[in-house]
């Protein structure tokens, strides 16, 4: 269990700043969802946290400065799913979740029995271990996102960035992922840090959004505060209705704004 | 290395079992071409003499082959030199080829399309212009530490240059820079040599090389360079396979890439530069290895690395036989025949992997 504090982070690339000053606290075990329109900063925020790119401002990670810390260390601290992740179409999938170990191997080393054994036993409990020996280009797109993220989990890293985890699934896979995710926050305290589109999925899985528009986070807090159509009209120029279910899920549609045909 | 496979690997087991034997066959195909290179030659003992005489040689066993002395040094001081060092060169080429390939994320590229061949060759040239007899009574010779710079510069310019417009989006970029880096090293070989006509026999044998006429003390020339190459490439199989899934992933993996990066490549020209100077040109091989091996025992650098030295050395120890036996008395070179396997493997490569370039 482990708590995430951002300071004043920005990240600026050439004369551009892709996030001005951001500072937010994410409790251990919590879920924070950043949402706002391509281009508004999500994606720049958790390169910054994985040690992507350049930033300014403070990372703290249990109250201890992040960059501080070896690329391994913070490695083994910080887990990433990027939006597309590179998927060597020969590797197979057990050796694909065994790169999560890489944190815990020194430079001249190899793998020991104990992260083989953590490598199965996240194929295992993610209900993969049928694809151990399957090539990644003969896997579904469903298949390949459980994959990445259980490299993500093999990690064994407190806090969990997921860019766009659901870009690339169908209905039945995004809900299966974001469930997979959600189970293992509760099981483990991961502390979880996404970017998401679909905001009634993000309203509906994470503790809290924070909105970013160019850069700029213009509101945070629980779905109901976030997701008002006003709010979302104002930033993302969209036309939308918002609906609050009986068990308190926010759920944003889409409105036409020409006639109906 | 047995406890790699722990019991619970028994799901995995078929296939894990299937990949343990490479390493074994490779290593006997090595010896079965090794032998097969040995045996066969102008002058010298008859094949069948040549296992007895190995045999003879190994401690606490004499035995007699039966072929006369100057038989017996036919096979040790002209025939072994030269096997050993089409091994050497073979196994250095493939491993750079394969590390090369590693480091970059791109199939395409080889010690040669890199432009570290022709990097080496211009270095090799300026010192030879610039004045070999001067250069002779230095307590070390710079010809090999100049072609080492050349070659690791040409590598150094073609990635930039290649980054520089999309190499990671496109790998047919990075073979495109290489073949500028190449095309323009040589433009300056070329008019160095034309300015100093007197030097172009001395710069030709070292282009050309001399594995048709390798001693002994060609093998224990480039040896240091290559085991120190070698050893560091090698011992970066695992890191390489990190680097698959990209720098931005491998870097969120905890890798660091650029220090990687640098280290494989400075490794690989090194090695490539030092068997240069003994072998001369020799294209394809870095790259035709690792495809074959990577066709047959898969992607993984943790097996195509140490496969790639063993299957090279092979592959250039019989590469070498028709070079001795075509135009006997006089030699093929050896770049020849493999340029004749080589080019059609290149264009069936282009034409296979076209989907798959990543």
């Amino acid at each position: 269990m482990s708590s995430l504090a951002l300071g004043d982070l920005s990240v600026r690339y050439g004369q551009t700043v892709a996030l001005q000053p951001f500072s937010d606290t994410v409790r251990p075990g919590e879920w924070l969802c950043l949402i706002g329109p391509n281009g508004a900063g999500k994606s720049s925020l958790l390169h910054a946290v994985a040690g992507l790119v350049g930033y300014e401002g403070r990372i703290l990670i249990d109250g201890s400065p992040l960059d501080l810390r070896s690329t391994r260390r913070r490695a083994a601290l910080v887990a990433h799913v990027p939006q597309s992740p590179v998927l060597p179409h020969d590797m197979s999938g057990f050796e694909y979740v065994l790169l999560g170990r890489n944190p815990y191997v020194s430079y001249f080393g190899s793998e020991t029995a104990h992260d083989r054994a953590i490598v199965r036993d996240v194929l295992e409990r993610l209900d993969l271990a049928q694809f151990a020996e399957r090539r990644l280009g003969t896997l579904s797109g469903g298949e390949q996102q459980r994959l990445v993220i259980a490299r993500a989990l093999a990690q064994e890293a407190p806090i969990l960035l997921l860019d766009e985890p659901t870009a690339a699934l169908d209905i039945g896979h995004q809900q299966q992922a974001l469930e997979l995710v959600d189970r293992l926050r509760r099981e483990h305290g991961i502390t979880v840090v996404s970017a998401m589109h679909d905001l009634t999925l993000a309203g509906l899985y994470s503790d809290r959004l924070a909105l970013l528009h160019r850069g700029h986070c213009v509101a945070s807090g629980p779905a109901e505060n976030v997701l008002r159509a006003e709010t979302l009209s104002e930033f993302y120029g969209v036309t939308v209705s918002v609906h609050r279910d009986d068990d308190g899920t926010v759920i944003v549609v889409p409105r036409r704004t020409g006639p109906l045909a | 290395m047995t406890a790699v496979i722990a019991p619970s690997d028994v799901h995995a087991g078929e296939s894990t079992s299937r990949r343990t034997w490479w390493i074994p066959g490779a290593t006997v195909a090595l010896v079965v071409a090794f032998l097969f290179g040995a045996m066969i030659g102008p002058a010298g003992p008859a094949w069948y003499q040549v296992p007895w005489e190995i045999l003879d040689r190994l401690p606490f066993l004499a035995v007699d082959s039966g072929a006369t002395d100057l038989q017996s040094t036919v096979l040790w001081q002209i025939r072994m030199p030269r096997v050993v060092l089409a091994a050497i060169v073979g196994a250095m080429l493939s491993l750079a080829g394969a590390s090369y390939q590693g480091v970059f994320r791109n199939p395409l590229v080889d010690p040669y399309l890199l432009g570290v061949a022709a990097g080496a060759g211009l270095g090799a040239t300026i010192v030879i212009v610039v004045n070999r007899s001067a250069t002779a009574s230095w307590p070390v010779d710079p010809l090999p530490v100049v072609s080492f710079v050349g070659g690791l510069l040409a590598v150094l310019i073609t990635y930039m240059v290649g980054s520089a417009f999309g190499a990671s989006k496109v790998p047919a970029t990075l073979v495109l820079a290489g073949v500028a880096v190449t095309a323009l090293a040589t433009a300056v070989q070329t008019f160095l040599l034309q300015r100093n006509t007197e030097v172009v026999r001395q710069v030709y044998s070292w282009i050309l090389g001399r594995l048709s006429t390798a001693t002994w003390a060609d093998v224990r020339l480039v040896l240091p360079y290559v085991i120190v190459s070698s050893a560091v490439l090698l011992s970066h199989r695992r890191l390489l396979d990190v680097l698959r899934v990209g720098d931005e992933e491998a870097a969120a993996l905890g890798a660091r890439v650029d220090r990687i990066r640098l280290t494989v490549v400075i490794a690989a020209t090194l090695g490539t530069s030092a068997v240069v100077s003994v072998s001369g040109l020799i294209g394809f091989v870095g790259i035709m290895v690792p495809h074959l091996v990577r066709m047959l025992a898969g992607a993984s650098y943790r097996r195509l690395l140490p496969l790639s030295v063993l299957v090279g050395a092979a592959f250039l120890i019989v590469a070498d036989v028709p070079g001795r036996i075509l135009s006997d008395p006089a030699e093929t070179p050896i770049g020849v025949v493999t340029a004749f396997l080589g080019a059609p493997f290149f264009i069936a490569v282009l034409r296979t992997r076209q989907g798959s370039l990543r």
